[in-house]
Order: C-alpha cells, then sequence, then structure tokens
C-alpha cells in the first residue's frame, strides 16, 4: 500500500520535471508539442477510488497550468482524460481477476491492450486540450494536424518508458 | 430520496467529471478574460523561484551567445558617445542645454522564463514592483520591442509577448512615416509578424525598415522587422504585408522595461477629453 504512494508521487514529481523542463522547449515544425505528463493518469491502479483519480487528474492539470501560465486549461483536459479511464477499463478490464493492486502497465497487460489504452486516451486529450487552446473553429484543420503528429509523438515516448521499466508479471 | 442516492452513488463517476470538469472550466474562462490576474502562474513566487533555479543552471550554457550580444550592444552605445565624434570647428563653447529633458528610462532586467511556440505566448522577468514596474509599460530588447508588462509581483513580473493574438503595436514605415498597426497573426511563425491598416497610396517595397511610431507605448523609432512580402493574409482574410520580425525569441537573454515620464500627464489629458 504504501509502496504504491511512494511510487506514485516520485512519478508524479519526475514526470512535471521532465514536462516542464524538458519537452516544453520542444516544439517541431510548430506541429509536434507533446504532453508526456499524462502517463501518471494512465498508470494509476485499477482499484483507485473515483473521487481520488478525479482530484488526482486535477492536481496535475494545475500544477501544469501554473508552469504553463494556462489556468485551467490542463486541469480540465486531465478531467476528461480521468473520465474516459474510468469508461474504458469498465470495458476493457475485469476487475476480480488480480491479486494485490496493480497497475495498468506495459508488462501486465500486454502490448496490444497498452496500445490501444495509451493511443485513445492521448488522442482524446490532445484534441480537447489543443481545440481549448485555440478556440476557433477557422483553424479547425491546423489544430487536428497539431492533435494527430503530437498524439503519435508522446505514445512514442510512452511506449519507450513502457519498454524501459518493462517487468513481465503473469496475470 | 433513497432511490436518488442510490442512482448518483451507481454513476458516481459521471457525477464526479461533471464538477471537475466545470470547476476547471470555471478557472479557464475566468482567469483567461482578465489577463492571467492570477495566483496560478509565474510571476507567483514559488514558481518563480524554481524557474530561477533552472534559469540559473541553463545560463552558463549561453555565456558565448550573450557575451556576443552585450559586445554588439556596447559598440553601439559607444557610437553614440560625445566622446567619439570630434569637434570641427575652431571655437568651442559648452552651453547648459536646457532644452532636452529626459522622457525614457530603462530598467535593465533578465528573461527567466520565455515562449515562443504557442498560439499566445508571454514572457517571465527578474524585476518586478520593487524596482518601479508598473503594468502597461513597453519591453524592448537590443534588437527591438519584445511586449508589455501585464502583470507584477514584487520581484517578478509577467510580459505579453509581442507573439500573443492581443498585442496590437502602433508601428510605421521608416522612410515615409505612414502609421498602420503590428498584428501576431495566426501561422504561429515567431518570426513572421504583419503590418495592417496602411493607406492603399503607399508605395511599399520588400526590405523597407517598419518602427514604432510616436502612438505607441515605446520611444518613437525602436526597430520591429523589415517588410519580407507584400500580399500576405492572415485566417480572418484581412490583407496586409508580412513583416520579418528583428528580434529573435527563441534567445532572449537581457531585455530593458521603458518607462515613459509623460505617460501619466497624456493619461490623465486624454482622459479629460473623453468626458
Amino acid at each position: 500500500m504504501s509502496r504504491t504512494i511512494i511510487y506514485n508521487l516520485l512519478r508524479f514529481i519526475v514526470l512535471v520535471f521532465i514536462q516542464v523542463f524538458l519537452l516544453k522547449n520542444i516544439s517541431l515544425y510548430q506541429v509536434v508539442t507533446p504532453y508526456f505528463y499524462i502517463l501518471f493518469i494512465l498508470l494509476l491502479p485499477f482499484n483507485i477510488p473515483n473521487f481520488l483519480l478525479y482530484a488526482l487528474a486535477f492536481i496535475l492539470g494545475i500544477t501544469i497550468d501554473a508552469f504553463y501560465d494556462t489556468p485551467g486549461l490542463h486541469a480540465a483536459s486531465c478531467v476528461l482524460l480521468a473520465y474516459v479511464r474510468i469508461i474504458f477499463i469498465s470495458i476493457t478490464v475485469q476487475k476480480e481477476g488480480f491479486d494485490n493492486e496493480p497497475e495498468p502497465t506495459l508488462g501486465l497487460m500486454g502490448f496490444r491492450w497498452f496500445f490501444l489504452y495509451a493511443l485513445i486516451l492521448t488522442f482524446l486529450h490532445h484534441f480537447f486540450l489543443l481545440n481549448l487552446e485555440s478556440f476557433r473553429f477557422s483553424q479547425i484543420l491546423f489544430t487536428l494536424t497539431r492533435v494527430v503528429f503530437s498524439t503519435i509523438f508522446t505514445v512514442l515516448l510512452m511506449l519507450i518508458s513502457g519498454l524501459m521499466f518493462f517487468k513481465k508479471k503473469v496475470r | 430520496m433513497r432511490n436518488l442516492l442510490i442512482f448518483i452513488s451507481k454513476y458516481n463517476a459521471f457525477f464526479l467529471f461533471i464538477i471537475f470538469e466545470v470547476s476547471s472550466l470555471v478557472i479557464f474562462v475566468k482567469y483567461n478574460n482578465f489577463q492571467k490576474a492570477t495566483f496560478i502562474s509565474s510571476s507567483n513566487e514559488v514558481i518563480g523561484n524554481i524557474y530561477l533555479k533552472a534559469d540559473q543552471i541553463t545560463d552558463y550554457f549561453k555565456l558565448g551567445i550573450t557575451n556576443d550580444s552585450l559586445a554588439r550592444e556596447n559598440a553601439r552605445l559607444r557610437n553614440q558617445l560625445k566622446s567619439s565624434f570630434y569637434v570641427d570647428s575652431s571655437s568651442v563653447k559648452t552651453v547648459t542645454d536646457t532644452i532636452y529633458k529626459q522622457q525614457y528610462t530603462y530598467i535593465a532586467a533578465r528573461v527567466i522564463n520565455n515562449s515562443f511556440n504557442r498560439r499566445n505566448n508571454y514572457l517571465t522577468i527578474n524585476r518586478g514592483s520593487n524596482a518601479g514596474i508598473t503594468k502597461g509599460m513597453g519591453v524592448i530588447s537590443s534588437s527591438g520591442v519584445v511586449g508589455i508588462v501585464i502583470n507584477t509581483g514584487p520581484n517578478l513580473s509577467t510580459v505579453q509577448s509581442l507573439l500573443h493574438e492581443n498585442t496590437r503595436i502602433s508601428a510605421m514605415l521608416a522612410d515615409s512615416n505612414n502609421v498602420g498597426s503590428l498584428i501576431w497573426d495566426n501561422n504561429l511563425d515567431p518570426t513572421k509578424a504583419m503590418l495592417i491598416n496602411i493607406m492603399k497610396q503607399v508605395k511599399i517595397k520588400v526590405g523597407m525598415p517598419v518602427v514604432t511610431s510616436g502612438y505607441s507605448l515605446f520611444p518613437e523609432g525602436t526597430m520591429l522587422g523589415h517588410i519580407s512580402r507584400l500580399d500576405a493574409k492572415n485566417s480572418s482574410n484581412v490583407t496586409g504585408f508580412e513583416v520579418n520580425l528583428s528580434v529573435n525569441f527563441s534567445n532572449l537573454q537581457y531585455i530593458y522595461v521603458v518607462t515613459n515620464k509623460l505617460a501619466q500627464e497624456q493619461e490623465a489629458l486624454e482622459a479629460q477629453e473623453k468626458q
């Protein structure tokens, strides 16, 4: 129990640092802007209470907002991400089959499930975030291009980090 | 009543989602209208200090470039010194000059946080109200106009960059003094801006310099850039002239905040006019 809390706390700090001091400066052709920090919400344990999940998503979003000078923008996107995560997991995973406090990692769930999970959740998050940021219909094509390429880059980063900390577990 | 509670607890994911989403959207809408007059921003002490520390580290990697630009600016300033002109006439007389009084003063500051690749960009600088900076002052660098101060803390200030959709600067062509406005149109290119509202009769060529006019916050004649294309259009179909900005926003280090000593007087007079 306490191990899970410490792991997630460390993950929170490390991901915020990576996002703010490394990825914030990356922008390829004004199109690719990765938002890798959402990996924190993706990797929270399966049996986390809904309220706690939303609260953590909100805190993560507000923290990133404070660094990006965009109050509420990332918070709104992260809360949406948390809702999509609940729906996706309730459709595809049976919670009874697990032993103590599993997390939806690449090693535990297999490549196909994790790839689909990361792709759908990242796409919806980026779609909401970038449209809320530009906030006008006349730029919708440019925004969609940004969404698609940023999603590809973020998912790539997630798969790389998943393989770096790969631990094969039996379900 | 009991049925209602059961219903809510069964679909708690959805109701919690509504609560959290609405509260974050309220924050988003509220604070973006009021030009970020909020504590969740980088002029906040805690976040500002973290940026300050990170900047101190990355500063070392940019020392070469900074030295170069400082040396160039030194050279330019040296050119304006009295001692670098020689006296041409034979009789010399010293006159205490009371015609010229200083109108603009400059406060030097360092950029500790900078963005240039988003739709609306902001900078954070390491001087605040303690150094005499107030909201609405202009900010320039050695190569041209940078932005406008929008929020000050005691030791830090937030600057709305030229690369922002609300920034509009009164500009003119340096050769003919025809006045227009400079805006940043929305192709998100940090090296280009657009000059609009120039009279149709004016002949414009590629390469003409564009400077600030006397109506702006900035001293008249501060560099903005050069005309680079004649038939530019932004997304709302306004035609104008594309301007190659003279400031390189990706490596801003030292900037100057411009204080106009006559600004208060001018504001007070113009407010009287409106009544």
